[in-house]
């Protein structure tokens, strides 16, 4: 009998899909969360993956209003191609009044943590898979595989349920949600190798389209900073990371507002 | 461009004793801090007062307010020859589940012990609670040497006295390396402040230790995850955890006891084509005449022989993790692979304080936080389980009520 070994990727991919696997298991109320950056369309593929070619549960996309428009093309492009049930949940009311980056951890709240809050609320979903690593920032560094969060959307990070070896919580209070990620043990070179060896469609804000300047993290267009880099592909793009000491999110305003405000944004509901 | 290896390894010992200033040295020593980590951290240390490496790991609020770890965390460097990842586990007492969950999670560990404090409560009790993990590579670290002058009595008399401590819980340290991690002695490379001292540098023998590698040649052992459909056919999921599986192979499913020939193994658009080998997720087919509906989530396909262990009555030494006890009479779900069991606590024995690791009786009739005793469980069912050194997965297991994790244990 031919035996194939596992390598690196193989293992990470296997753990994903094992934990996907296991929320869908457990919780029958469940969405995928997809901001179309790279890490929530490798964690589509993953899910793709997981059952055979199709996405059983609906995916949701937080729209602030301010993403790229080359995201917007890319989300439906996709999403009719891979079949996704896709539910766009907007904070209507902010975006309206006209909310604005200036105060960044207001605007992150309100248009992503709120909007979040009443995608939910719509649809009733009782658990969200999302595609945050630890290696993103030291604060979802602290995060737990399955992720509880309260009625408030608050995550308790003082007082964290125990998570031991591939046993995870398995049953969420009326009202609260669970926080899935089978991304967290991921690295931010693993990602772009995963694209490589899949050949995963990714939008190409990423790379350089000719000025010397390119996107490495992604999100809304008036909080992101390009980077310097001449990487056109994604074997440049892998040997500029393998080379570098600078952090992914170091383009990311609301990131920078002050030392915590990652952590109060999360312990709020951000992702 | 290959991908390198990637290592896990957990940095516990008592609070206070330099875990994150080990960790924030070897970042540092390596060139695995980012330049912008390096301005944040001197940013917030000047307003604190005092630069420290510390702050590499501490990342919530009140971590850094009050100098202390409150959850494990993981942070990354590189060596030429491997990636690694440090699993920080808290050390004070009251965060003990979360320095288990994290090091859950490690293949090896590095005790570290203050050289001017020496072995204290944490150490003991972290040293302790990693047998009863399984984790079986372990360093032992002798930090701040610079308090003791660099002498060498007190680093043999520690390493004399840590050996033994050790012995008692059945580990044995792989090495036991003295170093300064606040000056940067011995960790990335050798200084002339030890050189009585004839061994490697922390970081040369992290380089040696053995990754864990899944057991392809060991017993087959498939936990059964879900059954989907699929193109109008029954696909059962789940990972491979250890040994192969390949068309034509028989196994049998415990506890059902139902045979099957493998028809078909199972993936979406994956370059692989042979058999699965242990740690790859997979969906089987089986040739027609088994009966299904037998099969469900929590049965264990596995070679025809030997079998595995079968049966309703669990003993194994547990570790509590939660401020609600756990009573003798008490009904607790057991979780092992993909297995979940109702069982009945029938006794508790050999109760011990983790923290000073004394008997608090022989025959309890209850079970509290951080303390750890030999439980016996009587199962509702059968379950299908191996020892921890034959098979990881079916080794080992956690206990839970209402959806959570309250203990945790292995098969000895």
């Amino acid at each position: 009998m031919k035996k194939e070994p596992m390598d690196r990727m193989d293992e990470l991919e296997a753990q994903s899909i094992y934990i996907i696997r296991e929320a869908f298991y457990h919780y029958k109320n469940l969405a995928i969360l997809w901001s179309i950056g790279k890490d929530s369309t490798v964690l589509m593929w993953l899910v793709r993956k997981a059952f055979f070619g199709n996405v059983p549960f609906p995916a949701l996309h937080i729209d602030t209003s301010y993403k790229f428009e080359k995201m917007y093309k890319f989300r439906d492009e996709y999403a009719k191609k891979w079949n996704i049930d896709l539910k766009v949940a907007r904070n209507e009311k902010a975006i309206a009044e006209g909310m604005s980056n200036e105060k960044k951890f207001d605007c992150c709240n309100a248009l992503k943590t709120e909007g979040l809050k009443m995608g939910i609320a719509k649809f009733g979903f009782e658990a969200l898979i999302l595609g945050i690593r630890r290696d993103e920032h030291g604060i979802r560094s602290k995060e737990r595989t399955f992720s509880p969060r309260n009625e408030k959307f608050e995550w308790n990070y003082k007082d964290q349920p125990p998570e031991l070896w591939n046993q995870y919580k398995n049953e969420t209070e009326e009202k609260s949600h669970i926080r899935v990620h089978p991304l967290l043990h991921w690295t931010e070179v693993d990602i772009w190798y995963y694209i490589k060896r899949e050949e995963i469609p990714i939008t190409d804000l990423y790379f350089d389209q000719g000025d010397g300047k390119r996107f490495r993290s992604i999100g809304c267009e008036p909080c992101c900073g390009k980077i310097d880099s001449c990487a056109s592909n994604i074997d440049d793009m892998i040997d500029e990371l393998e080379n570098t000491n600078t952090s992914e999110r170091a383009g990311r305003a609301q990131d920078k507002e002050d030392a915590t405000t990652m952590q109060k944004l999360r312990a709020l509901g951000y992702m | 461009m290959a991908m390198k290896e990637e290592f896990k390894f957990v940095v516990v010992g008592h609070v206070d004793h330099g875990k994150s200033t080990l960790i924030g040295r070897l970042l540092f020593d390596t060139n695995s801090l980012p330049p912008d980590k390096m301005d944040e951290v001197r940013a917030a240390s000047d307003s604190a007062g005092t630069p420290e490496f510390a702050f590499v790991m501490d990342h919530l609020e009140e971590e850094r307010e009050n100098l202390i770890t409150i959850d494990t965390a993981q942070v990354w460097f590189k060596t030429d020859k491997r990636d690694y990842v440090i699993i920080d586990a808290p050390g004070h007492k009251q965060f003990l589940k979360n320095m288990i969950t994290g090091s859950s999670q490690a293949s090896a560990a590095l005790l570290l012990i203050d050289a001017k404090e020496g072995i204290r409560e944490q150490t003991q009790r972290h040293a302790y609670l990693l047998s009863l993990l399984g984790i079986k590579q372990l360093i032992v670290v002798i930090n701040k040497m610079d308090l003791v002058d660099f002498k060498e009595d007190r680093f043999n008399e520690l390493k004399t006295g840590i050996t033994e401590k050790l012995n008692e819980y059945g580990l044995s340290a792989l090495h036991v390396v003295p170093i300064s991690a606040k000056e940067g002695d011995n960790l990335a490379k050798k200084t002339d402040t030890m050189p009585w001292f004839k061994g490697n540098t922390l970081l040369a023998y992290l380089d040696d230790l053995k990754a864990g590698e899944s057991d392809v040649d060991g017993v087959t052992r498939f936990p059964v995850q879900d059954i989907y459909d699929h193109d109008n056919e029954k696909v059962i999921v789940g990972k491979l955890i250890s040994g192969s599986l390949g068309a034509g192979q028989e196994v049998i499913f415990h506890p059902c006891g139902k045979s099957a020939t493998i028809k078909e193994i199972v993936r979406f658009e994956s370059p692989k084509t042979g058999a699965a080998v242990a740690g790859e997720c997979i969906g089987i087919k089986l040739e027609d005449g088994i009966a299904i509906k037998a099969i469900k989530r929590g049965e264990v396909a596995c070679d025809v022989d030997p079998s595995p262990m079968i049966g309703t009555r669990l003993v194994a030494p547990v570790f509590w993790m939660s401020g609600e006890p756990v009573e003798v009479g008490d009904t607790i779900e057991f979780k092992c692979a993909t297995q979940q069991i109702e069982c009945k606590v029938k006794k508790i024995n050999d109760r011990i304080n983790s923290s000073t690791l004394e008997m608090i009786e022989s025959e309890a009739k209850e079970l509290c936080d951080t303390e750890v005793a030999k439980l016996t469980l009587q199962a509702t069912d059968y379950a299908v389980t191996d020892s921890f050194d034959l098979v990881q997965e079916t080794g080992r297991f956690v206990l839970m009520r209402d959806g959570d994790t309250v203990a945790g244990g292995i098969f000895q």
